[in-house]
Parts: C-alpha cells; sequence; structure tokens
C-alpha cells in the first residue's frame, strides 16, 4: 500500500470518487492541501475569487451534470465566506461536498488565529458533516461524504480538516473503500407498491387532473419517465420554479409554471383539480398561497424520496416515499397493465376548461411606442439568440421570474437558480460552474445589476480561466422587485431600493477586464445586438440592456388568497 | 400531548448538538432530555420529552430519523411503557418539620441520603407526576434545591429498541 500524507490522501481519495474539478481560495489552514494539489495533475483547481463564488460555481456544476460540486477553502473567514452558497444548496438539495481547512487540533477551542467552529456554524444547512480527526480517517470519510451528498435528497456536506491532519511529514497507508456501510444512513428507493397502486386508481379516475413536477424530478433523473406518464395520459402538467425543464416547456399539455409568479392558467387548473399528482414537490409556500385555501377539491397524491416533506405543509391522501425515477416507472407499468381507462370524457371538458383560461395569454408582453425595452421582450430575444439551446442561470429578482417566465426550457439541467433560499449573487458563479463543466455549451446568466455587483469580481476567474460566458443584465436602475413590493404594497415608497445615479459603467468596466461589454438600450436593435453578443464566441460578452423601471411581475398570487387569486397587470385581477 | 422520544443515537462528537440544533432549529420544543452511552458503547441513548400535536411529532420523528447519526428511534408514547425520573432534593428540616419530612420521604417510598442538623438530601424516583407531587406533599417545608435527571422510558413487553 502507498504512504500517503493527509493532503495527499484527500486529493488522491477526490479523485478515486471521480471528482474532477475544485473550485476554492487557498489560505493558512489549507496549505498543506493546495501543495498537494501542486504537486499533481488529476484534480483540476478553479480559483475563484470569493469563496462564496467557489460554493456557487460548483452548485451550478453540479445543477448542470447531476454530479457532486466539490469545494475547497480555508478556515475561519474562507469558511464563512462559504455560508451563504452551503445554505443556497442545502435549501435546493443540491450534491456538494465542502472541504474546509481548520487551525492545528491543538489550537482548537482557544480562540486561534482564524479558527472558527465551521462544523457548527454550518450545522443547520448541511446535510451532514464530519470533522477529521487522524489522517487515517481521511480515505472513508470522504466517500462517506460523497455518499451522503449525491444519495436519497441531496445536499451539501462538510469535512472540516485541522491542519497537522494534512501534515506533509506524516505518511500513512492509503486506500480507498470501494462501498461505504452506514448502518444510520438508508435511502429509500422503490415507494410502497399497494400506495403506488392506489395512487395510480385514483389518477385514472380523475375528471380534472393536474401533475405538479417540481425540482426532484430533475434531481432524480425521472423528466424522461414523467413526460411518458404525462403523454400516456393526456393530463396537463406544471413545473415549479425549480422544477423548469422537468417536462418540455414547449409541449401543448404543458401549462408553464405555477405559483406566486406562474401562469394563470396553470394557477387555476389547480385550484380547480380534482386530482393533484406531485412529484418532488415540497408544497412550498410560495407555490400554494394560503394553506388552507389550496386545491380546495383535490385529492393529494406525493411522490417525494424525503419523508418528511410528504405532508409537511399540505397533507397528502397517498404519500409515496420512493425516488421519483422508480415510482414514475412502476407507475407507467401500472398504468399500462390496468383495465381502467382514462376519463377522456371528463378530460376533455377539462382541457377546454384550460383552454378558456390560456386565452387570457397572461404572459403576453405589449411593446412600447417609443423604442423603449420591456423586460421580458430581452429574455424572448435570448431565447431567440440561443436557439433555447442554452444554459441559463439566474440571480434572484424581477429578471428571474421573467426569465422563469419567458426562456421556455425543453430539457432538465438547463435552469440554473437559486429557488429555495433566493440569494442574489448566485447566478455568475452558477454560470461559472456551468461553463466549466461543459466548455462547448452556452451559459448565460440572466442577471439584474443589483445582483451582478453580488458576485461580479468574478470577472477575474473568468478572464483568469477564458470562459465565454454571456451576462445578460435587465438593467432597471433599481432592486426591482423590492421595488415591485414596495408599491404594491407600502404606498410607493421606495425606501432603499434605486440607486440610478450610481451604477457603475459596466461596458468600461468590462474592458477593464479584457472582456466585451455591449450596451442596448432601443427595441429596435434589440435582437440584432443580442445576435452579434451571442456571435462572440471565445470572449466573455456582458449585455446591458436598458429596460422599462416601471414594469412588474405578473401574474402575482394576492397573498393569503388561493391559487386562484392573482393578479394580473397592475389593473386587472382575477 | 405529551410525547417520549427515546433514540439510538452514534457516540460521535457532534451527534447531540445536531439533535438539539434540530429542536431550536425547527422551532420544536423539548421538554427534558436525558442521554447515556449504552451497554453498546458506540452508541448513546437518548430520550426527549417533547409537547406537541400529532402532525408536529411525525414531524419531529421523520426529522429526527433523517439525522446521519440517528440509527432508530421509538415514540415509547404510542405504546405502554414505563418511564422514570430521577430526583434529588434538598430541604430545610429542623424541629418538628424532621419527622415530617421523614414521613412523606418513606410515604413516596424516596431515601434520605445525607443528612445535616438543618438539612435532608433526598432521593426519589418515579412518574415526574409522582417527583411534582413529592415537591407540593413538602407543603411549607423549604425547598433549597432540586436536580432532576428528565424522563428515561423504557417500553413494556416483548418491543425493544435495539439494532
Ligand atoms: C443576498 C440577498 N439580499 C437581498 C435579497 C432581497 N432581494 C430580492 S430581489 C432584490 C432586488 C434584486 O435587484 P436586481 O438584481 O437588480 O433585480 P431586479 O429585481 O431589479 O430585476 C432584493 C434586494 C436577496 N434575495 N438576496
Ligand atoms: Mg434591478
Amino acid at each position: 500500500m502507498e504512504l500517503l500524507s493527509g493532503g495527499e490522501m484527500l486529493i488522491r481519495a477526490l479523485h478515486d470518487e471521480g471528482v474532477e474539478l475544485l473550485f476554492g481560495y487557498p489560505g493558512g489552514a489549507a496549505l498543506h492541501i493546495y501543495d498537494a494539489i501542486f504537486n499533481q495533475d488529476k484534480v483540476d483547481h478553479i480559483l475563484v475569487r470569493h469563496e462564496q463564488a467557489a460554493t456557487h460555481a460548483a452548485d451550478g456544476y453540479a445543477r448542470a451534470t447531476g454530479k457532486p460540486g466539490v469545494v475547497l477553502v480555508t478556515s475561519g473567514p474562507g469558511a464563512t465566506n462559504a455560508i451563504t452558497g452551503i445554505a443556497t444548496a442545502f435549501m435546493d438539495s443540491i450534491p456538494m461536498v465542502v472541504i474546509s481547512g481548520q487551525v492545528d487540533s491543538s489550537l482548537i477551542g482557544t480562540d486561534g488565529f482564524q479558527e472558527t467552529d465551521m462544523v457548527g456554524v454550518s450545522r443547520p444547512i448541511v446535510k451532514h458533516s464530519f470533522m477529521v480527526q487522524r489522517a487515517e480517517e481521511i480515505p472513508e470519510i470522504v466517500k462517506k461524504a460523497f455518499y451522503i451528498a449525491t444519495t436519497g435528497r441531496p445536499g451539501p456536506v462538510v469535512i472540516d480538516i485541522p491542519k497537522d491532519v494534512t501534515d506533509p511529514a506524516r505518511k500513512v497507508k492509503y486506500q480507498y473503500p470501494d462501498s461505504v456501510k452506514m448502518r444510520s444512513y438508508s435511502v429509500p428507493s422503490k415507494g410502497h407498491t399497494g400506495q403506488i397502486k392506489k395512487a395510480v386508481e385514483i389518477l385514472l379516475a380523475a375528471k380534472r387532473p393536474v401533475i405538479y413536477a417540481g425540482g426532484g424530478v430533475i434531481q432524480g433523473n425521472g423528466s424522461e419517465l414523467l413526460t411518458e406518464l404525462a403523454r400516456m395520459l393526456g393530463y396537463p402538467v406544471t413545473n415549479t420554479l425549480m422544477g423548469l425543464g422537468a417536462y418540455p416547456g414547449t409541449d401543448e399539455q404543458f401549462l408553464g409554471m405555477l405559483g406566486m409568479h406562474g401562469t394563470y392558467e396553470a394557477n387555476m387548473a389547480m385550484h380547480f383539480s380534482d386530482v393533484v399528482l406531485g412529484i418532488g414537490v415540497r408544497f412550498d409556500d410560495r407555490v400554494t398561497n394560503a394553506v388552507n385555501k389550496f386545491c380546495p377539491g383535490a385529492k393529494i397524491l406525493h411522490v417525494d424520496i424525503d419523508p418528511a416533506s410528504i405532508s409537511k405543509t399540505v397533507t397528502a391522501d397517498v404519500p409515496i416515499v420512493g425516488s421519483v425515477s422508480t415510482v414514475l416507472e412502476e407507475m407507467i407499468d401500472l398504468i399500462k397493465q390496468s383495465d381502467s381507462q382514462v376519463d377522456s370524457k371528463s378530460l376533455e371538458l377539462w382541457w377546454q376548461q384550460i383552454e378558456g383560461w390560456r386565452e387570457k395569454e397572461c404572459l403576453k408582453v405589449e411593446a412600447s411606442t417609443d423604442d423603449s425595452i420591456k423586460p421580458q421582450q430581452v429574455v424572448q430575444a435570448v431565447y431567440k439568440a440561443t436557439g433555447g439551446n442554452a444554459y441559463v442561470s439566474s440571480d434572484v429578482g424581477q429578471h428571474q421570474m421573467f426569465a422563469a417566465q419567458y426562456y421556455v426550457f425543453d430539457k432538465p439541467r438547463r435552469w440554473i437558480n437559486s429557488g429555495g433560499l433566493g440569494t442574489m449573487g448566485f447566478g455568475f458563479p452558477a454560470a461559472v460552474g456551468v461553463q466549466l463543466a461543459y466548455p462547448d455549451a452556452v451559459s448565460v446568466c440572466i442577471t439584474g445589476e443589483g445582483s451582478i455587483q453580488m458576485c461580479i469580481q468574478e470577472l477575474a476567474t473568468c478572464m483568469q480561466y477564458a470562459l465565454p460566458i454571456k451576462i445578460v443584465c435587465l438593467n432597471n436602475q433599481a432592486l426591482g422587485m423590492v421595488k415591485q413590493w414596495q408599491d404594491m404594497q407600502y404606498g410607493g415608497r421606495h425606501s432603499h431600493s434605486t440607486y440610478s445615479e450610481s451604477l457603475p459603467d459596466f461596458v468600461k468596466l468590462m474592458e477593464a477586464y479584457g472582456h466585451v461589454g455591449i450596451r442596448i438600450d432601443k427595441l429596435s436593435e434589440l435582437d440584432e445586438k443580442m445576435a452579434e453578443a451571442f456571435a462572440i464566441k471565445d470572449k466573455l460578452v456582458f449585455i446591458d440592456v436598458s429596460v422599462d423601471a416601471t414594469e412588474h411581475v405578473y401574474p402575482m398570487a394576492i397573498k393569503g388568497g388561493s391559487m386562484k387569486d392573482m393578479y394580473l397587470s397592475k389593473t386587472e385581477r382575477t | 400531548m405529551r410525547h417520549i422520544i427515546s433514540i439510538l443515537l452514534e457516540n460521535e462528537p457532534g451527534a447531540l448538538s445536531r439533535v438539539v440544533g434540530l429542536f431550536s432549529q425547527r422551532n420544536y420544543n423539548i421538554e427534558s432530555l436525558t442521554v447515556a452511552p449504552t451497554e453498546d458503547h458506540s452508541l448513546s441513548r437518548l430520550t426527549i420529552t417533547t409537547i406537541g400535536d400529532d402532525r408536529k411529532i411525525e414531524q419531529i420523528t421523520k426529522h429526527l430519523n433523517k439525522l446521519i447519526d440517528v440509527v432508530k428511534l421509538v415514540d415509547l408514547t404510542e405504546g405502554s411503557h414505563v418511564e422514570r425520573e430521577l430526583m434529588l432534593i434538598k430541604v430545610k428540616a429542623s424541629g418538628a418539620q424532621r419527622a415530617e419530612i421523614k414521613r412523606t420521604t418513606d410515604i413516596f417510598r424516596g431515601q434520605i441520603i445525607d443528612v445535616t442538623p438543618t438539612v435532608y438530601s433526598i432521593q426519589l424516583s418515579g412518574t415526574s407526576d409522582k417527583l411534582d407531587s413529592f415537591i407540593a406533599a413538602l407543603g411549607n417545608a423549604a425547598v433549597l434545591e432540586v436536580a432532576r435527571t428528565g424522563v428515561t422510558g423504557i417500553s413494556r413487553g416483548d418491543k425493544v429498541l435495539s439494532l
């Protein structure tokens, strides 16, 4: 057996685990590990410019590829800077392993230089964490960390390693385990067959069914099966913000996104349904609106891998704990074997009703008459320029909702956004992770001038690694979503949500980094300039688009109401 | 309703803080908590009493089960069970009160485990209600100090909580 130091073991174990890419930032407590990275060429390391960006980049990488994202940071400030990104990944169940350096074991608990109790600080936002005590434990802990991060309901795992454990002078025997056994951790796989049968019966007898699918379908690689099931039944499908792309967005059966800024037809269909099949969803408050008014006439069938997500907010009539894909497979088989048929008469009537709702055209954009640009039109232009084939990350705000509503996703893992935590600053570093995972793909970040400034330092990372990301900034010179709430709920008092006098010249800023900046402010030039920007294949391009700052995101759920209660425009409500 | 949840937990550093953290993080309350290693030293047994409706208790047990360090758990209050709490209590005992306190202790089947001319230290075990009643029964005797362990319990009959 080979003799390796703790630092060498860690990097070797990552390689043996199949890790190709690390996102990180060095510092004292992690220097033995960084030296081990220097002395090998199997695992690549991407030097970001802020540890928050390391976690978001690893997160974007994970969302786009389905593989775990890996982060390496130093102790103290390095570790605490990573916290926002860990919380973001936790809320959206993203597989991630975060390795943090720690002060020497002998210094722990002494308020040593750059000492932070990382295991303690991260505890509520990780799936699990490890504190390594001896170098000998490293292979097994790494194996366990990846196993936990990637199985069941995925999530971030922290490995905190004191510096002395990675000491290059102390070498121990290295062997990477083939498998892990943990008596206290088991992964639910197949759902309960009796429950699935019951669900299928109810589903087949439905008169006004809706399939409500979320991020779990993407995480659980169940998109194709979901599509097969929905097409077999001919039932309408809606996706959550996290689930966009789980079902093809251009399909006739797709009603669009549901929830707070969901489409009129999706929210109406949910409200008036008699059976809701929730798959890989968690009945989030941004979807349900007031829980006690949620889908009053519907039987709820709920499939999720996490038992704690079931009947947490909305009680399920048929709970099914299991991996989305095995449950979907079983459902499809049962439907094929079943003697019962879909109630096609009722279904036809149901579709007629849905078509009526669709006629409202809730996402229709009225072009301005003065050549100014509506933010929605920018997203439409990006869709055109990329043929709908891009990986689109976004930040948080109005631009995020416009991106979700107007960029139509036909494939899973293309829409990369912080749905659960709503982290401004996520989009750009996430696009870095996507671009590194898929160097030849188009990686776009749709952002706002507020959000982009939260991780803008990553322009330097893109310079270093020549990443040709496209940043589309819906520049409304304001924290638009905050301003919208202030317009609607605070009598238009824009408390600290505007800063039009103090915005940087983004085009000049791009020049400073050797990137390309393009400004667009006329509707008549939008498509052409957008196409020009996307034609630049080898450079980062920042497309700064001046948009109508008065625009609000609609539809918008009316607080305290049911799903059918929505504002449809500044003057119209349901 | 009051529930007693008994947990077999990996005897690892940080495991207990994850359990306690879960309760504060999710706004569940802990009435009492006891923990000690079991006959298998890789495991601790932890007993928590908490209060909540069925829905809340279901969430609590689901979330506890999700913790990687939790190996197994049981809600003892779902079946018939035995529960015990141990109390050590120090009371001022002088003059006529000494006999009175001794009698009350005997009635509750407690033991006086330490004596000074003015103070009795008493040990008593039983259900939490019994311990409460004992304190009430002491009447106007001055209670100087109370140390209670919190509830631990075990289910009756053949049912066991083990690996
Ligand atoms: C880190 C963080 N801080 C604050 C918020 C609250 N917040 C939500 S949207 C928003 C405004 C975002 O502004 P911008 O990026 O310009 O997007 P816009 O809404 O204008 O499109 C703010 C401040 C948040 N989501 N994340
Ligand atoms: Mg803005």
